[in-house]
């Protein structure tokens, strides 16, 4: 039994974390190089770049916080991406199922229930969650009963949920009706929701005096709960299966149409919790602009922590450290922030082309090693 | 190239190709340890070797896709260095994989000239010179293949063709062959061996790639024999028998044959009726299919690949829809089903394609032990996985087995053909069945392999168990099956019991020709 124990700790634990760790390691440090090159041409000083990031993203408690609030969204996402990533299936509908569930949270949350208001936070998370799930479970079943690729319908029902989203809250023209959850108060020239309830916020951590939402706790049980949803469970051995052979896992008696609805609906959920927190937990309304591209990151995200929640973790944090860093870095050394964008695309690029990282490091190609995938290409299944 | 500067006699005796001490290591295993090899002009080398002996690996060495650890290659007499297929093919190195590297839209002469394209000024494609260059080639060797074909529409017979004229067209005069024959028909075959004799009598040298006894004893001029990474002997083809080279390259005696006693079938299991069925491109692939397959008896399906036995298998199985007609699995209808159910009921099923249908290839051996039955008890409790339970069951099929593995943890993409098919049989066979569906069970498998798959096919017989067997190679049909039902063009168009069929007589009925 020991020797078992032994044998998985070896086989498991050190060599693929390791191995899974090393190109996402390797691409962000070879583009914070690239970067400072890039940056030096330019005439800027890269040393004091990267410090001024630094210090705006950990130099104090109060960096820390944002750069943590930051993350939480990004963490969300990238488990909505991961997620779907795992079952065979590309979620590109990420923003759009965030504002569906951005919005759908504010309407709970400005609702006075008159409920206490652990069970009003609780429903106003549910309903940003189930308002994802369900613009994530469409496209989905859209795939699984008539072949439509879901990279298509989801980049559709960004569209469609961005702008419904928009409608809700419009203020509407000469001679239109408002959107019907609009702010009421007529000051409020603003499209946007009204505040919601006090109750229905999210409840704050005590962490010195910063404000820190419970958020980041949330969204570290969700990467856990995803963990052991795929790795520990039937439901994820036949997600994963799907994903790395739909024919054996139609052999292996796996429901096809099942899973892709399940699985792009648990990814909208995702995504939508990604919005919802924006919601409850740091705006305390909606508005449409809230939205900082997050869906898009996401896939980044997913993509950089290789579609593994611990990864999808990390990443998040890193991602939440440049936005929050990009700021005093433009303030400390007059570098405008749009670097940093280079700096994450640079990353990415890496990370989708290793072959790259590969070649710069002699790191030799890794038989057994999981492959990337990035989508299963038309028509298949 | 041309041959007619060189006498006869040095022309037997010269070497074209060698191999002095290649090792090559894989992480964990030793593929290649210090082999040599020797070709001659003109002549057919087997060879011959156990899936995993290291016959792939010495031949991407030489065609210059791996780099060995040690040791040299010469080529025409001089040490080379190989660092990648094109210095192979500059050197008169061509080797046709298993699969081929063709573009199933183009013509024939476009895939032949494809990176070697013959221009007009400008840097057009001079198309009509390129259908005569890849004509004049196919003339000369006796290659027949039309050069404005599409490949996409021809027999895979004659894409092999076209794969050989690449070469040529490249001046190739060293030709590998990878299991050549692992796609063809037995008159496929026959073909291909014409065509290979008339390369070597024009001083074409080919390697052979092979396990098929029949075929090294029938077209071979020198047969060399890998096993476990080791170069283990040298023999001509008129000293050896079908036997002694199965010993050669399994390293025991080897039953070509299984012994088994006479079937004893009882109640029938499975009883199939008037089943219709269409293929993906909407076309009537069965064509009202009858028979029944008793308890203790093993029903073969012969038949040339592609008469619909492949979609019988798939309707059986729950992976297909039938458009017609009815089955019975111990008296209940499972026309409209699904895998699972089918399964449940006590259905094995071995598919023909190992890779594509019987696993997962980045999982582990433990979790493809489970592949289709991983949500039931044991292996899941209370919504989860138990580990314990999947290990301790996989460790023991593992034994029984004999699948050789390094670990029940590594994945079986990297088991040899071999054990990756050993496994799937475990799977299926490792638990109490009523029916078993074994398609193509040994395909690709080497003898040893084959001996001990056929072993528990019989075995599950004697047991009781109704066995559907379906197979394209007519001696694992004579071997295994009581009963023989030929199929062609989706209809059963005869069956036999086994003891009074010939091959004669089946190799028409195969052609589709009922006296």
């Amino acid at each position: 039994m020991q020797r078992i124990t032994s044998v998985i700790l070896r086989r498991y634990i050190p060599a693929a974390f390791a191995r899974g760790l090393i190109i996402p390691i390797l691409a962000v440090f070879t583009a914070i190089v690239v970067g400072s090159i890039f940056m030096m041409i330019n005439n800027y000083d890269p040393l004091a770049a990267y410090g001024g990031m630094l210090d705006g993203a950990l130099g104090s408690k109060r960096a820390i916080a944002r750069t943590i609030l930051n993350s939480v969204p990004f963490v969300f996402g990238g488990l909505s991406v991961a997620f779907a990533f795992k079952g065979g299936l590309f979620n590109i509908g990420g923003e759009g199922q965030l504002f569906m569930g951005a919005v759908a949270a504010a309407w709970i949350g400005v609702t006075a229930l008159g409920i206490p208001p652990w069970l009003h936070v609780f429903l106003s998370l549910l309903a940003g969650c189930i308002a994802g799930a369900i613009w994530g479970g469409i496209p989905g079943a859209l795939k699984a009963f008539t072949g439509a690729h879901e990279v298509i319908t989801t980049i559709m029902f960004n569209f469609i949920g961005i702008v419904f989203a928009g409608w809700l809250v419009s203020k509407g023209g000469e001679g239109q009706k408002q959107g019907p959850l609009v702010d009421p108060d007529p000051m409020n020239i603003v499209p946007r929701t009204a505040e919601i309830a006090e109750s229905a916020r999210l409840p704050l951590l005590e962490w010195g005096r910063e404000p820190m939402h419970l958020g980041i706790i949330l969204a570290l049980v969700a990467a856990a709960l995803i963990w052991w949803l795929v790795w520990k469970t039937p439901f994820g051995f036949g997600l994963r299966m799907l994903g790395l052979n739909p024919s054996a896992a139609r052999y292996s008696g796996v429901s096809v149409v099942r899973n892709t609805v399940i699985t792009m609906a648990v990814a909208g959920g995702l995504a939508g919790l990604a919005g919802t927190v924006e919601t409850l937990g740091r705006n305390y309304y909606f508005a449409p602009n809230f939205n900082v591209g997050y869906g898009f990151d996401s896939i980044a995200i997913a993509l950089l922590g290789r579609n593994h929640p611990i990864g999808v973790v990390l990443s998040a944090l890193l991602f939440g450290v440049m936005d929050a860093g990009s700021t005093r870095m433009q303030l400390n050394a007059h570098v405008p922030s749009e670097i940093i964008k280079v700096v994450q695309a640079l990353i990415l690029a890496f990370v989708a082309a290793n072959e790259i990282i590969r070649y710069i490091y002699r790191l030799r190609a890794e038989g057994e090693e999981e492959e990337v995938v990035l989508s299963t290409g038309w028509g298949k299944r | 190239m041309s041959p007619s500067n060189i006498s006869p006699t040095s022309q037997a005796s010269k070497l074209v190709l060698e191999t002095q001490g290649i090792t090559k290591r894989f992480p964990g295993v030793l593929a290649n340890d210090r082999v040599d090899l020797t070709l001659r002009r003109g002549e057919i080398l087997a060879l011959l070797g156990e899936n995993g002996a290291g016959k792939s690996t010495l031949m991407n060495v030489v065609y210059g896709l791996y780099q060995a650890d040690s040791g040299e290659v010469f080529v025409k007499g001089s040490p080379v260095r190989l660092q990648n297929p094109r210095d192979a093919i500059s050197l008169g190195v061509g080797m046709v994989h298993q699969h081929f590297q063709l573009v199933p839209v183009m013509t024939v002469a476009e895939n032949v000239i494809l990176g070697a394209e013959v221009t007009r000024t400008g840097g057009l494609i001079n198309h009509r010179a390129a259908a005569k260059q890849v004509a004049d080639l196919s003339r000369r060797y006796g290659l027949e293949v039309d050069p404005t074909a599409t490949v996409e529409d021809l027999p895979v017979g004659i894409q092999q063709r076209v794969e050989i004229i690449k070469a040529l067209y490249r001046h190739a005069d060293v030709l590998i062959l990878d299991e050549p024959t692992a796609v063809l028909t037995p008159h496929e075959s026959q073909e291909l061996f014409q065509i290979m004799r008339g390369l070597t009598s024009q001083g074409v040298s080919i390697i052979f790639i092979t396990h098929k006894l029949k075929e090294v004893l029938a077209v071979a001029d020198r047969i060399m024999v890998m096993r476990a990474g080791r170069m283990v002997g040298e023999t001509m083809p008129d000293e050896s028998t079908e036997k002694s080279l199965a010993s050669m390259m399994v390293g025991r005696d080897v039953l070509l044959q299984v012994e088994k006693m006479p079937a004893n079938p009882e109640k029938t299991v499975l009883s199939v009726d008037g089943l219709v069925c269409l293929d993906d491109r909407k076309h009537r692939v069965l064509n009202g299919v009858s028979f029944e397959v008793r308890s203790g008896e093993i029903l073969g399906i012969a038949g040339v690949q592609g008469n619909g036995q492949t979609e019988l298998v798939e309707v059986l199985t729950g992976l297909r829809f039938a458009a017609g007609g009815t089955f019975q699995f111990d008296g209940k209808s499972f026309r409209k089903s699904n895998p699972r159910r089918i399964n449940e009921a006590g259905a094995g099923h071995i598919p023909e394609n190992r890779q594509r249908y019987g696993m997962v290839l980045s999982y582990t051996v433990a979790e493809n032990m489970i592949l289709n039955r991983y949500y039931d008890a044991p292996f899941t409790r209370t919504m989860m996985l138990d580990q314990t339970a999947i290990e301790t069951y996989a460790s023991a099929l593992v034994e029984e087995f004999d699948v050789r593995t390094p670990s029940i943890h590594t994945p079986s993409g990297s088991l040899s053909g071999g054990n990756q098919q050993k496994l799937v049989v475990a799977r299926e066979v490792g638990r109490k069945l009523r029916l078993l569906v074994a398609a193509q069970p040994t395909r690709g498998l080497d003898v040893g392999s084959i001996e001990f798959i056929h072993r528990r096919i019989v075995d599950e017989r004697d047991a009781g168990v109704a066995v559907l067997l379906v197979s394209s190679e007519l001696d694992e049909i004579l071997f295994l099956a009581d009963r023989i039902a030929v199929m062609y063009k989706g209809k059963i168009i005869a069956t036999v019991a086994a003891d009074q069929a010939t091959r004669d007589e089946l190799g028409l009925l195969m052609a589709g020709i009922t006296t």
